[in-house]
């Protein structure tokens, strides 16, 4: 390979693995949604699907956690969110309130059960 | 004050809300008005700050794995999806078998698919070309589709696109220069620090999508998404993150529809 194939092959790899196979999906849903009105009655079962996907990746992400948040346990993990969501209610529905209620609980719980 | 009725008047455009709440819809004085008004938004947006802690995360693993800033701010422009760069970093940088980052990376995509589809018809206008939503489409990521669907129902429609493409952007430009504070940070970065930063997006996804969830039909799917997404991740179902989005948004479609028939 020459100098210059070698230089860009992780660029390749990134349009190859990265950003078609992600982008894939945004331009599947671009030409779905063509002909759809905003007051359309399949939107509201389309709007349910992304929220249900959402929230199952939010799901998986809090209890098969990646790479350091694993370290921390997972009672710990599920304490936190539920903080945070509470914190979410009580402090006046700011989002910011409750992001910082879980990152405080799971600092808090971390110390505490330090494995 | 400006700020206060357009958080009134958010999903003013669904059919359910529009008539109870006749708050007149934002308008702007020019494109470039309107670019700026969502740049703007994205900065005051809670999101701006966690996509900063995330990718302060992803740029400290990229660092770990060896890939150059360059690939690193490269990989933020064109896949902008959190979730699908710690895979493709992780698995790239791992050694992985070509064929099977690629099927990872799409399958942690496929939430973008439903989600493009309810966010283009709310940013649509009768003036709008098709080529003005390609675009936005590639913008859509969850922080920029929870805080599009909030907010553009209280625009006037012909502002939409140039407003989250304004939000859009902003959100981008926090992502990249937190990717290069994360590359310089890596070899500082504390265990508990780095577990903090990747517990921002479950957290935040949460919240905001509770609080973006007015109708039945979302809250149903919120709860049913939560519960069976781990059910079948925990069973080695695969795809579990697709039929946990097919089967709970169906569910919970089914069940408005039940309470739409009741009343």
């Amino acid at each position: 390979m020459s100098a210059l194939t070698v230089d860009l092959w992780p660029y390749m790899l990134l349009v190859l693995v990265g950003f078609l196979p992600n982008e894939i999906w945004r331009m599947l849903g671009f030409v779905a949604a063509r002909g759809l009105d905003e007051d359309s009655e399949i939107l509201v079962w389309v709007r349910a699907v992304a929220t249900a996907t959402l929230a199952a990746v939010i799901a998986k992400l809090t209890i098969f956690s990646p790479g350091a948040l694993a370290s921390i346990p997972l009672a710990v993990r599920l304490v936190a969110v539920v903080s945070g969501l509470a914190g979410y209610y009580v402090i006046r529905r700011s989002v910011f309130a409750g992001v910082i209620v879980g990152e405080f609980v799971l600092l808090v719980g971390a110390w505490l059960f330090a494995r | 004050m400006r700020a206060m009725s357009c958080r009134c008047v958010a999903f003013a455009g669904c059919a359910q809300h529009g008539s109870a709440m006749p708050e007149p819809l934002r308008q702007f004085e020019s494109h470039s008005a309107a670019f700026r008004a969502g740049f703007v938004a994205a900065w005051a947006s809670v999101f701006s700050y966690v996509i900063f802690g995330t990718y302060v995360g992803i740029g400290a693993l990229a660092y770990d794995f060896g890939f150059s800033l360059p690939w690193l701010m490269l990989s933020t422009l064109l896949v902008w999806a959190g979730p699908a760069q710690v895979i493709l970093v992780s698995a790239l940088g791992g050694g992985a078998a070509l064929i099977e980052v690629a099927i990872a990376v799409g399958l942690s995509g496929v939430r973008l698919l439903p989600m493009v589809v309810a966010l283009l018809p709310v940013l649509r206008s009768p003036q709008t070309r098709p080529r003005d939503l390609i675009l936005p489409a590639h913008f859509t990521a969850v922080s920029m589709w929870v805080e599009s669907m909030r907010l553009a129902p209280g625009l006037a429609p012909e502002w939409r696109v140039t407003f989250c493409n304004g939000l859009g952007t902003g959100l981008i430009v926090s992502a990249s220069i937190a990717g290069v504070f994360g590359y310089y940070l890596a070899a500082r970065l504390p265990l508990l620090m780095t577990a903090m930063l990747l517990f921002l997006t479950p957290i935040s996804f949460l919240i905001s999508v509770a609080r973006n969830s007015r109708d039945l039909a979302d809250k149903l799917a919120l709860a049913l998404g939560l519960i069976i997404g781990p059910a079948l991740a925990y069973y080695n179902v695969g795809l579990d993150i697709l039929w946990a989005g097919v089967g709970g948004g169906t569910l919970a479609y089914f069940g408005h529809r039940l309470r739409e028939s009741l009343r």
